[in-house]
């Protein structure tokens, strides 16, 4: 059972747009829990683990691509997403209604119920 | 009688020719990095691209930045509501404003009111908003602070003397991508008035980590 934080959609524009983005401030979004070798961003500790986009940070490199001294590009939407405690340590959260804002870029998500 | 009595009339292991125990230093083999980062500079320098000064200038401008620019912001976000809106919405275009070289930076400042405290980390490895804070303390690059501050940050707060009520939600900014984050603390009651310069005074490179928050000088002793 998922636990989903509150978000209030940033009352500003982004300062770095994203071309075309999947997700919205507010989406519910569930990160993937894949695993890839590499120069990988998304913390183990939220993988499969289901948030709310709180803005969209903009487009940038895929940073997978560029340890390797590829391109990275296309650029990737990437976007912050909050968590509440309770959703990523269960039972054992400190106090799980805090809550734990991460970057993690748009092709580690999914979307998610809520 | 010098040191621990012993005669000093022949020699000693470990021990200067006067008695005193050398120091440490650099005695142990360069490690990879080091050793790559001598072999690019000297390679630099060779090729004709950077000379000795130009790299000791920018190291000079990196170990120039400190805190102190941070607290200036905070301090003019305090003082001038409009900048603060500017400051929240664009946290790297305030501050260019205010002339601190951003070089790049992409900076996000959150905000600490009456029901949130903020709290920076960086899991992967030890980002920091450099350009702005100067380099970060040493306890921030430690294993031990990046994985407690996300499993039991109240914990943390409190070791550091920051003992938060549960009418508080700890937020939590774990800083895994291209964003860097300023703590924009709340402006202690009993400041009205105060010029920026004494406002930034009050403000810690710890109160923009979110590891402390600022205090007037009377209720700092005790």
């Amino acid at each position: 059972m998922t636990s989903l934080p509150h978000v209030d959609p940033p009352a500003f524009p982004p300062p770095y747009p994203s071309a075309a983005p999947r997700f919205a401030p507010g989406d519910a979004v569930r990160v993937a829990t894949g695993h890839a070798p590499g120069h990988i961003r998304t913390p183990w500790y939220l993988r499969g683990r289901v948030g709310r986009v709180e803005r969209i940070c903009g487009d940038f490199a895929n940073p997978e691509e560029l340890a390797f001294h590829r391109s990275g590009l296309p650029p990737r939407a990437l976007y912050r997403v909050r968590f509440t405690m309770k959703e990523i340590w269960g039972e054992r959260a400190e106090r799980g209604e805090d809550t734990l804002d991460a970057e993690i870029f748009e092709h580690w998500l999914e979307a998610a119920e809520g | 009688m010098p040191h621990d009595g012993h005669d000093h009339d022949h020699d000693h292991d470990g021990l200067s020719p006067s008695g005193h125990p050398y120091r440490k230093d650099n005695d142990g083999p360069l490690t990879h990095w080091q050793i790559m980062e001598i072999a690019v500079r000297e390679l630099l320098v060779e090729k004709g691209i950077a000379t000795p000064a130009e790299i000791t200038a920018q190291v000079a401008a990196m170990d120039a930045r400190s805190p102190a620019d941070g607290a200036r912001v905070v301090a003019r976000a305090w003082a001038d509501p409009e900048f603060r809106a500017r400051l929240i919405a664009d946290g790297s275009a305030a501050c260019t404003e205010m002339g601190f070289a951003m070089d790049g930076l992409k900076l996000v400042a959150v905000e600490n009111t009456a029901s949130v405290h903020n709290l920076v980390v960086c899991t992967l490895c030890s980002c920091y908003p450099r350009n702005l804070l100067g380099l970060p303390p040493d306890w921030y690059k430690t294993r031990a602070y990046r994985s407690r501050a996300v499993i039991e940050p109240r914990r943390v707060l409190a070791e550091f003397g920051l003992d938060l009520p549960d009418s508080v939600t700890v937020r939590v900014h774990d800083s895994t991508a291209d964003m860097r984050y300023i703590v924009v603390p709340a402006r202690p009651a009993g400041t009205e008035g105060w010029s920026e310069a004494d406002l930034a005074g009050l403000v810690t490179r710890d109160c923009m980590i979110g590891v402390a928050v600022p205090k007037l000088p009377e209720t700092v002793s005790a």
